[in-house]
């Protein structure tokens, strides 16, 4: 069953989405088209977009990558890249007034001082040559007269509000001089010191690690709360919208599919694509155990050690070491797969780059069915790496642009000795394995998609027959729906050819739905490892406990149809 | 691919005008001594008889057919600008690979060998090698590849240092590849559009040193070319300018026929430069 939109937000009849509150509206977007250039793959950005935000209210605009919600955000402000993207039509009403009729001048008044705006990436967003003071204080001598003193008073009392401890250091730092989730808070403070009447969130927080990502919603929700903003949140992920959205609006192709309270769209969501969408993403709930463990050991590693060095020079000899993977020990099992879990920098990626031995490690072993393969020189261990093989996160950088799809497949056996035509016809089988149109065969990695290039990565690591795989990421880099794809495909895989499987990941709802066992990284150090279910279900470890506590939306269980 | 490539060079006026030029040096040059048999440096009539009488471009100082001179000059310049960027790509391909791939000591070593060409300034550098080696085309052509080698060294470096980075040459050690396999199959080809606009603008370098060195009566002295007409003319600069100016002429032209191929090519390799 779907529902058309048109019915749900009222189409052809005045301002556009109900919200069942009989409230004027904040800002009204009514029947916004948005023309892409000639040479894109669909005439329209945004087409007849009508929405609505009210006072003291968090609409969410969630759609995968390509569905115009970060246009519909630069609509808004005024920010189109134009000539090339530009308005065709429609109105974007905000306190009675046409933003999109605004002369330059007048959008400058209204952008930061009535509605402002946070970025995804707060690195790019600040300005690396000048220190976080000088930029807020700057918003703020832009747009109102004060004294110094008054000024100051304000920033500091704002950036306490965003809890930033250390205000007066946080002040005097430079963008890179404090971390993500610092930075993520200084942007939010710049944006709100102004107290704008609109809050539009771009995805401000998909590059923060997730316990960082939970402190910053909470942030938003309760600053949102205490300064009645209208909040426009956009973003991909249905986890973050259940965690903070009060109305939700689902886009598609530039074409607004859903719009309603986050109750009914998260629960009982009408159109076919929002339930698509929902059912796609991974449960939190850990799968049962499906292994034994009187299988043999596959790999086992012992108190692997990496110290990243760094400042060396011929001049100086001040060396700053960063200890990257402390003493690891970890046994693998047959069949099983492993989940490295952690955030960023707690070294997860760099303990599988050290087991396959893509980094040298500073000690440690690895002994893969029986062979230490530590023991063994680069050279000597190069007929040893079809046993491992590795499916990489970027879909876009891990498979070479010079070569074809069965060049890449076909590569690994050839290397290891097998005759060309052989190795050739068993990549095209291959391509079946991973459910690919053997048309695809001889085409080059551009001509397809995030998902189709991931099945390519791990049909060439497939390939060789290895008895391990390592995922690093593998799904991270795609959408919703593409990754509930690839990870159906590999458990598949997986289950079919008996694969022992590491698998890497931030994200704890993926690493539930496919994972065995889960090893937690932190800072370089194992601190919790058991079966999936038992860590789920009774987290020993403080930062495991917490990182659970983190998953947003955890207490959504998304509706299975 | 290649067909895109060379629609969007086409399109490229300036590029395809540039090109149409260095075909007629290049056909003018090959064909010379069909053009104009005989030797470039026989004299054919009276000395400094003005252009576009008896003969096209005139006569020099004792006689010598000015447009012989230019045709069979032009296959000495051609042919010592592209074999002394082909070595001096080759070597600098080579090194920078290696320094980028292998990085750590193998890196310092040949970048301090490198640094150390670099520091002595280039032209005096071909002056000395050639002086040396006494003046031959085989001694100005390796004059020139040794001052010309190390830009593309670092160039290739730095590509190979950034690409070797890229998961899909982690994939390819992964895979058990040979360092050289990854290094010539993999990494190369993705580098070479790079590698293909330098050298083409080299070409255009090595030209110009090889008409200085010329000039400087440095040049063979079995072969004709612009360098040592402009040299043999310079003192007659007042009475007879064409001397000077008409092989003058050939060297602007066909230089900047080679940048505007280089850009063009560039242009058409990075297309994502020009559409947004």
């Amino acid at each position: 069953m779907s529902t058309p939109p048109a019915a749900a937000n009222g189409r052809g009849g005045p301002p556009a989405a109900t919200n069942g509150v009989d409230e004027p509206a904040l800002l009204a977007v009514q029947g916004l088209n948005v023309a892409l250039p000639a040479w894109a793959d669909r005439e329209r950005a945004v087409s007849d977009l009508s929405i609505q935000l009210l006072p003291n209210q968090i609409v969410c605009v969630v759609g995968e990558s390509g569905s115009g919600k970060s246009v519909l955000a630069r609509a808004i402000m005024g920010l189109l890249p134009a000539p090339h993207v530009h308005v065709t039509g429609g109105r974007v009403l905000f306190d009675g007034e046409d933003l999109l009729q605004a002369t330059p001048g007048r959008m400058r008044a209204v952008r930061g001082a009535r509605i402002a705006m946070i970025f995804q990436e707060p690195m790019t967003a600040l300005n690396p040559l000048m220190t976080i003071g000088w930029q807020i204080e700057e918003m703020v001598e832009i747009h109102l007269v004060l004294g110094a003193r008054e000024r100051r008073a304000r920033i500091l009392a704002l950036l306490e509000e965003v809890r930033l401890a250390d205000p007066e250091r946080i002040l005097r730092a430079y963008p890179h001089e404090i971390s993500g989730g610092q930075r993520q808070r200084a942007m939010i403070a710049m944006a709100l010191i102004l107290e704008p009447a609109i809050l539009i969130a771009d995805e401000p927080t998909t590059a923060l690690d997730v316990t960082t990502q939970a402190q910053i919603l909470a942030l938003i929700k309760e600053l949102q709360r205490k300064h009645q903003t209208g909040v426009l949140f956009i973003t991909h992920d249905f986890g973050v919208v259940a965690e903070i959205a009060d109305h939700v609006a689902v886009m598609r192709h530039g074409v607004l599919v859903e719009i309603g309270t986050a109750a009914q769209v998260l629960n009982a969501p009408q159109h076919e694509y929002t339930r698509s969408l929902i059912a796609a993403v991974p449960a939190l709930a850990p799968r049962a155990k499906r292994v034994t463990d009187a299988a043999p050991v596959v790999l086992e590693v012992r108190g692997m050690t990496k110290t990243f060095a760094s400042g060396a020079g011929w001049f100086s000899r001040a060396r700053r070491s960063v200890p990257a993977v402390k003493a690891v020990e970890l046994a693998l099992r047959r069949g099983h797969t492993l989940g490295l879990v952690g955030e960023s920098g707690s070294g997860k990626s760099t303990l599988a780059r050290c087991i396959i031995r893509l980094i040298e490690p500073d000690a440690g072993s690895v002994r893969l069915a029986g062979i230490d393969l530590s023991a063994l020189t680069r050279r000597e261990l190069r007929p040893h790496r079809k046993h491992i093989q590795m499916v990489f996160q970027d879909p876009f950088g891990s498979l070479n642009p010079r070569m074809t799809v069965v060049q890449l497949i076909a590569q690994g056996p050839i290397t290891h000795g097998v005759a060309v035509p052989e190795a050739l016809a068993r990549a095209r089988e291959l391509l079946q394995l991973v459910r690919l149109d053997p048309a695809a065969a001889d085409r080059f990695p551009h001509e397809f998609s995030g998902g189709q290039r991931q099945r390519i990565g791990i049909a060439r690591a497939l390939a060789l027959k290895p008895l391990l795989l390592v995922a690093d990421e593998p799904v991270s880099a795609l959408d919703v729906s593409v990754q509930a794809q690839v990870l159906q495909l590999l458990a598949d895989i997986r289950d079919r050819l008996e694969l022992t499987m590491l698998f890497i990941t931030h994200d704890l709802r993926v690493a539930a739905q496919v994972c065995d066992e889960i090893a937690v990284m932190r800072q370089g150090e194992i601190v919790e490892t058991g079966p999936t279910a038992a860590v789920f279900a009774d987290p020993q470890h403080p930062y495991t406990r917490e990182l659970l506590a983190a998953v947003p939306g955890r207490n959504w269980v998304p509706p299975r149809f | 691919m290649p067909q895109s490539f060379w629609r969007r060079f086409i399109r490229n006026r300036p590029a395809a005008v540039g090109l149409a030029f260095l075909v007629f040096v290049v056909v003018v040059s090959l064909g010379a001594p069909l053009f104009f048999a005989g030797d470039p440096f026989g004299i054919v009539g009276k000395p400094f008889l003005p252009p576009f009488g008896a003969y096209l471009f005139g006569t020099d100082s004792l006689g010598r057919d000015i447009a012989a001179g230019i045709a069979h000059g032009g296959r000495t310049s051609l042919m010592v600008g592209l074999v002394a960027t082909i070595v001096a790509v080759s070597v600098g391909t080579l090194l920078g690979a290696f320094a980028g791939f292998y990085r750590g000591w193998i890196d310092d070593v040949l970048m301090r060998f490198t640094e150390f060409f670099q520091t002595i300034p280039t032209f005096l550098f071909a002056i000395v090698l050639v002086a040396i080696m006494s003046p031959s085309r085989a001694s100005i052509v390796l004059a020139i590849a040794v001052i010309s080698w190390p830009p593309i060294a670092r160039l290739v470096r730095g590509q190979f240092m950034a690409t070797r980075e890229r998961e899909f040459v982690q994939a390819a050690i992964c895979l058990g590849m040979t360092d050289a396999a990854i290094i010539f199959r993999q990494i190369l080809p993705n580098v070479l559009s790079p590698i293909i606009v330098a050298g083409s603008l080299m070409v255009a370098t090595a030209i110009l040193i090889e008409a200085a060195l010329a000039f400087l009566g440095l040049g063979d002295p079995n072969a004709m070319s612009w360098g040592f007409m402009i040299g043999a003319g310079r003192s007659f600069l007042r009475d007879a300018w064409w001397l000077c100016a008409i092989p003058g002429i050939a060297i602007l032209l066909t230089v900047l026929s080679i940048n505007l191929v280089g850009e063009g090519v560039n242009d058409a390799l990075n297309p994502r430069l020009r559409t947004l």
